[in-house]
């Protein structure tokens, strides 16, 4: 509705307010739910770098592909050459994968919060609806999504690759799960672990060579505490697999290969024993546990 | 070479927390190294991985990519550059001052603990613990230089310094023998190889190949960065 003429007279020799027509929002408020998963949402986009820029769609675009192409490669093989085994256990698959799965990790944990505390945007998502838990549970799930992303899809390839060289269904489907199984383990404890440092700096360059510093440098401690209690030998004692608690990456392969009975013989990483493999699990669960009440923490700060 | 930048550019490198998060690696280089000499029985076995694969591997490049990034994409990256590049100095001056300190806090944060470590691993026999700190030094400054170079010429030299470092060096090198050839690590461990007593180091690379490279790589990234940063124009925020 526009104003009427008189309301401008009504006072011609003081000040004037217009009613310009200005109306409050009255349409639903759509929560902090919707906000929460909205940010979920477009988080995963930006670790793919959908919706950015050409330049930052390149790297995760690489990562993703280059697992794919590798697991490809690898049904391919099997099929041509009309295996009966298989070349690589999907487990295999992705420990094989486990460094580009770091990059990954190192590149796109800081885009998705180092950029926010760097321009200060934090501060605005806290002036929406939702919570400072609401943003570090959405970009933790968000990292979680897309590292499952990475490591699932060359896991579905191998699967498929399996099926059409007419392999065994019944024990490709249940491996295909313990792969499922421990690329979801791989993705919680990773992400937990890659947010915090994340979290920790604006500076995204420092982010990116922290995580993969933490991801390789203790991977390296691992192998060589395993070298020294006698990984290296023929017949590798089972002492010497406690060296996997030194590292993530380790750990998880450890865990799954003991919780899944993939251990064939004493050269394949595993919890040594069952007492171990609780161990091992109750520390992949208070690692992220930790990692990710840290970095709430930290966020409850700002 | 200026003392004032020089000294501002420890402070920055060194001040604060990030001085103590770059103690972090030589530390865990000494603790594995005393860690292994406490337990195995043949320490010197163990050299060619704590040394030659977790030293100048992984904590090498590692540090000297925080180091070489760190005198210069970081205040590239925030603007406080302008202050600096506003001085009457020329700019490869900068260039060359930020090169010493980076090349100096790396030799002091990898090359002496690299030489603690390898003396607690074999002590002097084979001169392996003089050796690998050689090697230490000049692929240090190899890759401070190449650091430095990322840092003046990409926003993104730390992932462009690790997709070099860790995947081309360690896992193309690993398992493509070519790409060995172009490996500043290697070029470092056939210098090494060269000072310790024969067959007990072993490199890729023939050393008269590893020297011309190392010098051409050091000396071409310091002028590339000086030319670079000498045609610096720095972006506006809008």
């Amino acid at each position: 509705m526009h104003p009427s003429p008189d309301a401008r007279t009504a006072a011609a020799d003081g000040g004037v307010i217009h009613n310009i027509g200005y109306r409050r929002y009255e349409g639903p408020r759509l929560g902090r739910g919707y906000a929460t998963r909205s940010l979920y949402q477009q988080s995963l986009r930006a670790a793919f770098g959908l919706g950015r820029s050409g330049r930052s769609k390149v790297l995760p675009m690489v990562v993703l592909a280059l697992p794919l192409l590798f697991a490809l490669v690898v049904a391919a093989v099997q099929i041509f050459m009309k295996m009966e085994k298989p070349v690589l256990d999907y487990t295999e698959l992705l420990d094989g994968i486990g460094v580009l799965t770091w990059i990954f990790l190192a590149a796109q944990a800081p885009v998705l919060l180092s950029r926010d505390l760097r321009h200060h945007t934090v501060p605005l998502y806290f002036s929406r609806p939702i919570t400072r838990a609401d943003y570090v549970r959405a970009k933790f799930a968000a990292m979680t999504s897309a590292m499952l992303i990475v490591t699932a899809g060359p896991l579905l390839v191998l699967y498929i690759g399996a099926l059409l060289g007419r392999m065994d269904f019944g024990h490709h489907t249940v491996h295909l799960l313990y792969g499922l199984a421990a690329a979801l383990l791989y993705a919680v404890l990773y992400s937990a672990i890659g947010l915090l440092i994340a979290a920790s700096t604006p500076r995204r360059g420092f982010g990116v060579a922290s995580i993969m510093g933490v991801m390789s440098i203790s991977a390296v401690i691992a192998r060589i505490v395993y070298a020294l209690a006698g990984g290296e030998w023929a017949d590798v004692p089972e002492k010497a697999n406690w060296a996997a608690m030194l590292s993530p990456s380790w750990l998880v392969n450890g865990f799954t290969n003991q919780v899944f009975g993939l251990v064939t013989d004493s050269r394949v990483v595993h919890a040594p024993g069952a007492g171990a493999a609780v161990l091992f699990g109750a520390e992949i669960l208070l690692l992220t546990a930790a990692c990710y009440w840290f970095t709430d923490r930290r966020y409850r700060k700002i | 070479m200026n003392v004032t930048v020089a000294r501002l550019t420890v402070r920055g490198l060194l001040g604060r927390r990030s001085g103590i998060l770059l103690l972090v690696v030589p530390a865990l280089l000494l603790l594995v190294a005393v860690i292994a000499r406490l337990t195995a029985d043949t320490p010197e076995d163990l050299a060619a991985t704590v040394l030659g694969r977790l030293g100048m591997g992984t904590l090498l490049p590692i540090l000297a990519l925080v180091v070489g990034t760190g005198v210069i994409a970081t205040e590239i990256e925030d603007g406080s550059i302008v202050y600096l590049l506003a001085k009457p100095l020329p700019r490869h001056w900068i260039v060359t001052t930020k090169l010493t300190v980076a090349i100096a806090a790396t030799w002091l944060l990898a090359a002496v603990p690299m030489l603690i470590a390898g003396l607690l691993l074999c002590g002097t026999r084979d001169g392996v613990a003089v050796a690998y700190a050689a090697g230490t030094l000049v692929a240090g400054a190899a890759y401070s230089a190449l650091f430095l170079l990322l840092g003046v010429a990409t926003r993104h030299a730390v992932v462009a310094g690790l997709g070099y470092a860790l995947v081309w060096e360690s896992l193309v090198g690993n398992f493509v023998p070519g790409a060995r050839t172009l490996s500043i690590q290697q070029w470092g461990l056939s210098v090494a190889k060269s000072i310790a007593v024969q067959g007990s180091i072993a490199a890729d690379v023939a050393l008269t190949v590893a020297v011309p490279l190392l010098v051409v790589v050091a000396v071409a990234s310091t002028l590339l960065a000086a030319v670079r940063l000498g045609g610096l124009t720095l972006a506006g925020e809008e």
